[in-house]
């Protein structure tokens, strides 16, 4: 058959395109400018987090230029798409590396991060990663959150419900696909036990089957929970919201950053997310200048009202920045260079994000305080 | 040497070069490696090509010789994944050889998938075209959605399990340590796998095909494909050769499962890595490659595998241009102008031996 | 009394289902190809519907209406470009030419929608019904689904039944090349499946996006596959078997989560297909095979 002569001709065409292209761009690195690269979903269903990171990411690093860069060095960002997947985040990372990337942040999701954390740890490279919460993440000495950990989140909740008292019966509906949310769900289970109310139903979802809610809430109402826990993201949150809406059931929803978002939801009635209550760092429309800022130049640029992916990639290149300046890294030093001389020092910088005030433990853990937010007239209030 | 090769066995000569391919394609990229020209992304796409080339060489023992359309083969691969990984996770303290642990992992995640496409094809292989392919992808999706809320955990006192509650597991807090733990499935697996260890399964994987195609069984089990009761009337064993194409199929599969496994810190079970989303993946490579024809697989693989990460220069246009090339190679395959077309223009390139007619199944 | 709420449920998920299938099923039986690009086709119709009542302002009957027009020339374009030209290529290269378009589409709505999920305005606006002293809650959506899924059914079987068309659609179904033997055109009487099937894609996503209303590139993906089962679970290439299939599907799904788990749900609706496809191996309503020699 010809075809296959074709193909073969494909092929070669193809693999000498690519040896080629590695070539050229790995070695031309210009070394007056630093590199820092980014790793996300940019298509597939987890687009959505990671065009917000990167988004984020590119406006802090604009603004840091404009502010005469870091130790008057520019700075030089690209994204690379690992559509969720681990094996397709190795391969950005090494694409980025080829780029001449020279320190990371990311990657968005935690089971792609797991995989390019071995790697980073292996090239000595410092990665700080937005929005990837498993603890699994940060094992390695060179990898840093700028969000808080699942466990850390599922006890503050469980113990924010306890101490508050804000229920006593309470069901919980998580997504027992995702690691974010099953993570929060196991520890939040556990710390539930020190604390004053009773779990009453346990229900889950899948990234397959986050259409459909009734069930869930039916059996919720049922066992007469008066506050549900949705360790969840905001777009199955915003499908619960409404289908417990239909069915007339109005227990207190209590969610946790991954709730972060749902107001701004194109076309979403707000009135329906009236007396949720969610741990947040981030709220779109806190009073602070900076804040405001972020949010004003997010809006202009990209249409959208940032959600809480996007505050931590800002703040995730501003520790970069400061952990680089309290250093004196200059664009000329290598990967290992650069990861050996701010690794240490991230123990001791302290930056003041949009996320609130930071500081990093030797384990990578970031330590700001989570607010609780109600959500009253469509906004935000304090607790 | 020259009469050796003319009296060889067409087939023979054929199966020769693609082995010949294979090992020309290691050597050049070996080299590349070696001297430094090869990029980094070029290199990390090494292992995966093998993978991918394994599980299509699989996939096309079952689509293209033995003629039924599976969706489901990525779980097979997810099986060999998770047995082969969790063999080395329990394992890897007790064997001092890389090699000899990789082997062993190799045995068992491919054991495991072939039982489960033994257990899976019994009563699979009855139904027939779509009602098949709907089975077996609904077979892979149980497969994930199980893993998902398995958990294991290993601690002094031994193995521990538990199914969709991860606090329920009574594993020692302090040392015990999560072997598969729920939706964040196996985390720090050694990466013990490696281009010369694909190539080499490659090949093996390859053997094992040409071989069982070039046997009486091979024949009998694509007379089965052609006219299953013509074949029966021959008195061929229906059920037993389809279960052992079929099988066989599963066990490759598994194979390359656990390549990807050991290539990997971090192995989850969801719909894109080993879902119908994958089989599907797969099933393109096998179908552009050419059915029944595993040189053309393994490089539909190459081309098809390396175009995304090729394309990522175009950032948000990458996956647009993905589909439209891919759907504008399938009409280029198969549209019968563009075979008229073609037919043309290769007539008129040097090496186009003239008058060949186009084949189009 | 609960029981009877998760049995709604499922009928009512059941029926998105069931209409969804029935544009896969027509497809199949007439074209013999699967078309994995149809759960595709209704997100890009939940799109232009989305973007009529937010954006436009345009009230829900007119823009469902513009978005069946809109899909079903999306429907014939995707026909004409991508499957007329395999028509005599094996059914597998449609399948792989379906999937490529399939991805064409969700990535160029990334590019022209976003990857933000929009929240979709339903369709139906009317007072859910209240049965039992207020114990058991009918939403109209489920009502409105329920209603249409039959209707569509009835008219496609009148349609098959009393038509030219039709009949032209069955007889290219029972044997392509006799029919155009017999003066049918085949091509065009494809091509007019694929225009119905579309068409029926977007009241299928108007009324899945109004059950279940969060729209994103993506959404189609798991109800084509969903649909798929179900119109496999029914016979594919049945009407009344869509109907059944994708029905029996939602309440499958809707009691394995009530009552079994609800971390397995897609578990047990695959088990429970693969349990009944071995039983009857060409689904309930399903034709029976005929082997030639």
């Amino acid at each position: 058959m010809k075809f296959k002569k074709l193909m073969s001709m494909a092929l070669v065409g193809v693999m000498t395109l690519a040896t080629v292209a590695g070539c050229t761009s790995g070695q031309s690195s210009n070394k007056d400018t630093f590199k820092i690269g980014g790793i996300g979903p940019l298509t597939g269903p987890a687009a959505i987090y990671g065009t917000n990171v990167m988004n984020a990411a590119q406006i802090a690093v604009d603004e840091i230029n404009a502010a005469g860069g870091i130790n008057g060095y520019q700075i030089e960002f690209k994204a690379q798409d690992d559509t969720h997947d681990a094996e397709k985040a190795i391969n950005a990372y090494n694409s980025l590396k080829d780029w001449g990337m020279q320190v990371l942040l990311g990657t968005v999701t935690t089971t792609p991060c797991v995989a390019v954390a071995e790697k980073t740890a292996e090239d000595g490279m410092f990665q700080i990663t937005p929005s990837a919460s498993s603890t699994d993440v940060i094992v390695n000495d060179n990898t840093f959150q700028v969000c808080f950990t699942d466990p850390n989140q599922g006890t503050a909740s469980a113990q924010y419900i306890g101490m508050n008292e804000i229920a006593t019966k309470v069901a919980i509906i998580y997504n027992s696909s995702d690691v974010y949310s099953s993570g929060i769900e196991a520890t939040f289970e556990k710390e539930a036990a020190n604390q004053g109310f009773e779990i009453v139903s346990i229900e889950a979802f899948t990234d397959d089957t986050a259409t459909d809610f009734s069930t869930q809430l039916q059996k919720a109402q049922s066992a007469g929970a008066d506050l549900v826990f949705l360790p969840i993201y905001y777009t199955p949150a915003s499908i619960i919201l409404k289908q417990a809406n239909d069915i007339g059931y109005a227990p207190v929803f209590f969610g946790v950053d991954g709730m972060d978002g749902i107001l701004t939801m194109d076309n979403f009635d707000t009135s329906l997310a009236e007396g949720v209550i969610l741990l947040t760092p981030f709220a779109a429309d806190a009073d602070d200048e900076k804040t405001q800022k972020f949010v004003a130049e997010y809006q202009k640029r990209y249409g959208e009202i940032p959600n809480q992916f996007a505050a931590d990639a800002y703040d995730g290149i501003y520790a970069i920045k400061e952990a680089m300046e309290k250093t004196g890294c200059t664009p000329d030093m290598s990967v290992k260079e650069i990861g050996e001389k701010i690794i240490p020092i991230m123990t001791q910088i302290k930056v003041d994000g949009i996320t609130g005030e930071m500081t990093w433990n030797a384990n990578g853990e970031v330590s700001k305080t989570p607010k609780a937010v109600i959500i009253k007239n469509g906004a935000y209030v304090a607790y | 040497m020259k009469n050796f090769f003319t009296n060889m066995k067409k087939s023979t000569k054929n199966h020769l070069i693609t082995y010949a391919g294979i090992i020309v394609a290691y050597a050049i990229m070996q080299i590349l490696c070696g001297t430094g020209v090869a990029s980094n992304l070029i290199k990390g796409l090494l292992v995966p090509i093998c993978v991918y080339s394994i599980v299509a060489i699989g996939l096309n023992l079952c689509v293209g010789i033995l003629g039924e359309l599976s969706l489901g083969h990525a779980g097979f691969m997810c099986i060999g994944a998770f047995t082969g990984a969790l063999a080395t996770k329990l394992l890897y303290d007790y064997i001092p050889s890389k090699i000899l642990m990789f082997l062993i992992a190799l045995v068992i995640g491919t054991f495991f998938a072939a039982l489960f496409g033994f257990l899976i094809g019994i009563p699979v292989l009855r139904l027939k075209g779509d009602y098949l392919a709907i089975v077996t992808l609904a077979f892979g999706q149980i497969i994930i959605n199980i893993i998902n809320v398995l958990y294991i955990g290993k601690d002094e006192a031994g193995l521990h399990f538990a199914f969709s509650n991860p606090n329920a597991i009574n594993m020692n807090e302090e040392t015990g340590v999560w072997l598969i733990n729920g939706a964040k499935g196996i985390t720090k697996i050694p990466s013990i796998s490696n281009f010369t260890i694909g190539v080499i399964l490659l090949i093996v994987s390859l053997f094992i095909v040409y071989h069982l195609v070039d046997s009486r069984t091979g024949r009998a089990i694509m007379a089965i494909r052609d006219n299953r009761i013509a074949a029966e009337s021959v008195g061929i064993n229906i059920t037993k050769y389809k279960m052992l194409a079929f099988t066989i199929s599963a066990a490759i599969a598994g194979a390359g499962g656990v390549l990807y496994s050991h290539n990997l810190s971090t192995l989850t079970a969801t719909t894109n890595n080993f879902g119908y989303n994958m089989s599907i993946m797969i099933l393109v490579y096998v179908v552009l490659g050419g059915m029944g024809s595993f040189r053309g697989s393994i490089i539909a693989t190459v081309i098809l595998y390396m175009l995304p990460e090729l394309l990522r220069g175009l950032s948000d246009y990458r996956m647009l241009f993905y589909a439209i090339i891919l759907i504008g190679l399938m009409l280029f395959n198969w549209s019968p102008k563009a075979i008229v077309w073609r037919q043309k223009v290769l007539s008129l390139l040097p090496f186009g031996k003239k008058g060949e007619k186009g084949k189009v199944e | 009394m609960d029981f009877i709420t998760h049995l709604i449920n499922g009928i009512s998920l059941g029926s998105v289902y069931a209409i969804i299938a029935l544009g896969y099923t027509m497809v199949y039986g007439i074209a013999k190809m699967l078309n994995f690009a149809h759960g595709d086709v209704i997100m890009v119709g939940s799109y232009i519907i989305f973007l009529l009542m937010s954006n436009v302002g345009v009230p829900a009957i007119p823009a469902v209406i513009i978005s069946i027009i809109v899909c079903t020339t999306l429907g014939i374009v995707i026909e004409k470009i991508a499957y007329k030209p395999l028509r005599r290529a094996t059914s597998l290269a449609v399948l792989i030419t379906a999937i490529g378009v399939s991805y064409f589409l969700q990535n160029s709505s990334l590019l022209l929608f976003g990857s933000d999920p929009k929240v979709f305005s339903s369709v139906v606006n009317l007072p859910s019904i209240k049965l039992a002293n207020g114990m058991i809650n009918i939403s109209s959506t489920t009502i409105v689904t329920v209603v249409v899924c039959i209707l569509i059914m009835i008219a496609l079987t009148l349609f098959i039944k009393k038509t030219k068309a039709g009949q032209a659609m069955l007889a290219v179904s029972e044997d392509k090349d006799a029919a155009s033997l017999m003066g049918i055109n085949a091509n065009a009487t494809i091509s007019l499946t694929f225009a119905i099937g579309s068409g029926l894609a977007a009241i299928a996503g108007a009324l899945f996006c109004s059950a279940y209303p969060s729209l994103s590139p993506y959404t189609g993906a798991m109800p084509g596959i969903k649909a798929f089962t179900a119109a496999v679970f029914g016979g594919i290439g049945s009407i009344p078997g869509a109907l059944l299939g994708g029905i029996l599907l939602g309440v499958i799904e809707i009691l394995g989560r009530a009552y079994i788990s609800s971390q397995l749900s897609d578990a047990i609706v695959f088990a429970v297909l693969i349990i009944v496809l071995l039983v009857r191996p060409t689904g309930i309503l399903g034709k029976k095979l005929h082997e030639k020699v």
